[in-house]
């Protein structure tokens, strides 16, 4: 069985990465001024809509919808975009999708492509693919310029650069700008309005040569087989109307039935994501018109985990999410961890349930995502179709400890638990022995007492963690049970 | 009125304390408290963990503890919130997977007699002032289960406010989280460490002597933080200090 891509090969688990990712200061101040400043716009966006709860459960509902009858409306779907002059091609996983992408470009001539932002195919690797076959692919977005031109990776689902400031972003233009294309200006300074000219002027040139553009999609409509992509840059607009050929990859659970649909959603997306009313630019197009806009247009649907995740009843309201990252930007535990500490391109509360679904827990990093988080719930809070992540958290914890069906590449399987657990289910077991025995907890809860003296400063084994930072509470002569029957117990 | 208490076992453990003070409170505010002693754990360390099979006979025997009577009452969010979002779940479950016969029926019929402290006071016994006196600076911290969960919204600050010689100051960015979160705290050390750094320098900040809550697991991480750093802030569950009276203060 192939394992499915997620855009980072091999990670190490995530209290590892987190925990190293905690002591840099810089990273820590960026994202934290950085989520602060959207969460409270995002607040602020939202409020203002009366009726924000019933768009939410109208997502929630359209979505859930489309989802018990996928394969309905993705029949639809080819049909409308194959009668509209589009083509559609099925894709399992990230590899089939590469190879369809790589032989589309290759068959136009073209040796360089122009990007518009897109989670499928930073998911699928497509940059790294396209540049195996000689293929040059240009991230025309400006924070996912950051990144490439930084060789770097993205943390982030809506600003990919999160991490990084604009003193580095200075640093990364001057320095790498002119071996993709014009260089910045020599004087190159860190004001906002500075590095976006030198983007700019740097962007364009690709603009106007690309024949070629690769694109995700926000959403898809079944019914007339339209696409629809978000922004608020204009680059992508740029990109999807300029070249000859266009060729979208998009995830399967993108399909909304019909066109009236896209009216929540496109309420609901931009005020959880960037905080705006509206984003500056909603690009719609169906197929290919004469004389306007590429002359080529190629659908790739995208699997990758997808049909193994719907099989699932609590985990399939993942497949629910639009990407708008108001999850990563309420939650303390990205807020400090950061995106890289998530081991794919889907980080923060989303990535940790989405992650473990698509790629299966088998690694030790998918194995530790549904631990990646306090449950404190304000993730499912801000979630603009309501799902229900701290729920799905649980729900694959309990995959990872205990086993469990689950459907991988189309089979449903009977999953052992992860290895690494033994000592803990013990515990949990014993903890469960004790508690189920109130005789057995009063005796030990009064042993405890007995030797509250003895307690140590430092704990060994995994309590070593909690004593570094915290010491621990005292321990009373009593516990409450033995007060109550000394001051209580002859009453009743 | 029958009312139970439902002390928690970290409570009856670690924080007999706060059982007591909650015992004092209600029965100064006239209820007839009582402890049946089957009472445990709830189960939630259990559950959130991923050990859900585990937390079953745990549901069963805290519900069965409680039968017979019209309230239970619990000075925790968290507890309360296992109990009242997840029971159902646990109990269905079961019951889709062949286990935990009856189990659904003892939760349907368990579930709505549960109340978190705030709640029971304020929306059962009707009473946001509960004669306690306490003449310190206080600034509140609202555990996530209690918040989200449950809603508790207002009632625990509505509480504080009407002790009498009590100042309650805000803490900026109360909402977050403290980082404890069960065994997230012992599984992601380094981010937890860093939240509870984060939440108690708020907390030093607004200048308060006393760092309050409803949760004394939250508590634990946070005044252990606070200890381990020597910073010279108390902690204290809410139910303390609605307990301390005039005639007999909390020092």
């Amino acid at each position: 069985m192939t394992r499915t891509n997620l855009g980072m090969p091999s990670f190490p688990p995530f209290p590892e990465a987190a925990g190293e990712a905690v002591r840099d200061e810089v990273l820590r101040a960026n994202l934290r001024r950085a989520t602060h400043t959207i969460r409270d716009k995002r607040a602020r966006a939202v409020t203002e809509l009366t009726d924000w709860d019933r768009l939410r459960a109208a997502g929630k509902a359209v979505k859930d919808h489309t989802l018990r009858h996928l394969d309905h409306y993705l029949l639809q779907l080819e049909a409308s975009v194959t009668a509209a002059g589009g083509t559609v091609h099925w894709a399992a996983d990230a590899d089939e999708a590469n190879r369809i992408v790589t032989g589309l470009v290759l068959a136009t001539g073209e040796r360089e492509v122009v990007k518009v932002k897109s989670m499928a195919t930073q998911e699928i690797g497509l940059n790294e693919a396209l540049e195996a076959a000689g293929i040059a692919a240009y991230e025309t977005d400006l924070a996912e310029l950051i990144v490439q031109l930084g060789h770097d990776r993205p943390s982030h689902i809506l600003v990919p650069a999160i991490h990084r400031n604009r003193d580095e972003i200075r640093d990364i233009f001057r320095s790498e700008m002119a071996s993709w294309g014009r260089p910045a200006p020599e004087d190159l300074g860190d004001d906002p309005r500075e590095l976006a000219e030198a983007a700019r002027l740097h962007l364009r040139e690709k603009f106007l040569r690309a024949k070629v553009a690769v694109s995700g999609a926000n959403f898809m409509v079944a019914e007339t087989g339209t696409m629809v992509v978000l922004e608020s840059e204009g680059n992508g607009r740029m990109c999807l109307t300029l070249p000859e050929t266009l060729i979208s990859v998009v995830g399967i659970e993108k399909v909304v039935p019909a066109f009236r649909d896209l009216e929540v959603f496109l309420q609901t997306l931009p005020r959880s994501s960037t905080a705006e009313r509206m984003n500056p630019y909603t690009t719609m197009w169906t197929g290919t018109t004469d004389g306007d806009g590429p002359s080529a247009f190629h659908l790739v649907l995208l699997d990758n985990g997808r049909t193994d995740t719907l099989a699932d009843e609590t985990g399939r309201q993942a497949l629910r999410c639009i990407r708008c990252s108001a999850c990563l930007n309420v939650c303390p535990v990205y807020e400090r961890a950061g995106g890289h500490a998530y081991g794919s391109v889907y980080p923060g509360p989303i990535g940790a349930i989405l992650s473990p679904q698509l790629r299966g827990t088998g690694s030790d990093i998918d194995a530790t995502l549904p631990y990646a988080s306090t449950l404190c719930g304000a993730c499912y809070e801000v979630c603009p179709v309501a799902i229900d992540i701290p729920e799905v958290l649980v729900h694959l914890r309990e995959r990872v400890v205990q086993g469990g069906p689950a459907t991988r590449a189309g089979v449903r399987v009977r999953l052992r638990p992860a290895h690494g657990h033994t000592a803990e289910r013990a515990a949990m077991r014993a903890a469960r022995l004790l508690l189920d025995h109130p005789g057995a907890l009063r005796t030990a809860e009064r042993l405890l007492a007995r030797a509250r003296r003895l307690r140590p400063r430092r704990l060994p084994g995994p309590g070593r963690a909690w004593t570094d930072t915290r010491a621990l509470p005292d321990i009373p002569a009593e516990p409450f049970r033995d007060w109550w029957l000394r001051e209580r117990g002859n009453r009743h | 009125m029958r009312v139970a208490l439902f002390v928690t076992c970290v409570n009856d453990a670690l924080y007999p304390r706060t059982g007591i003070a909650v015992v004092r409170l209600l029965e100064r505010l006239g209820v007839d408290v009582d402890f049946p002693a089957a009472q445990s754990c709830c189960g939630q360390p259990q559950y959130n963990t991923g050990y859900r099979r585990e937390a079953e006979p745990l549901l069963r025997r805290t519900a069965e503890a409680f039968a017979g009577y019209d309230h239970v009452v619990t000075p925790s969010g968290s507890c309360a919130a296992m109990v009242r979002a997840h029971y159902p779940r646990i109990a269905r479950q079961a019951a889709r997977e062949g286990r935990g016969s009856g189990l659904e029926r003892l939760a349907e019929e368990f579930v709505p007699r549960v109340y978190e402290l705030t709640e029971f006071l304020v929306d059962v016994l009707g009473v946001t002032d509960v004669g306690a006196y306490f003449p310190h600076t206080v600034t509140y911290h609202p555990s996530c289960h209690g918040l989200r969960t449950l809603g508790l919204g207002e009632r625990p600050r509505r509480l504080l406010a009407a002790v009498k010689g009590l100042e309650l100051v805000a803490l900026p960015g109360a909402e977050e989280c403290c980082g404890f979160g069960g065994t997230f705290a012992v599984k992601n050390p380094g981010v937890s460490a860093a939240m509870g750094a984060d939440k108690t320098a708020a907390a030093l900040a607004t200048g308060a002597e006393v760092l309050c809550g409803a949760d004394n697991s939250c508590l634990a991480h946070l005044d252990g933080t606070l200890r381990h750093a020597g910073a010279p802030l108390r902690t204290l569950h809410l139910a303390e200090i609605l307990a301390s009276a005039e005639e007999d203060p909390l020092p």
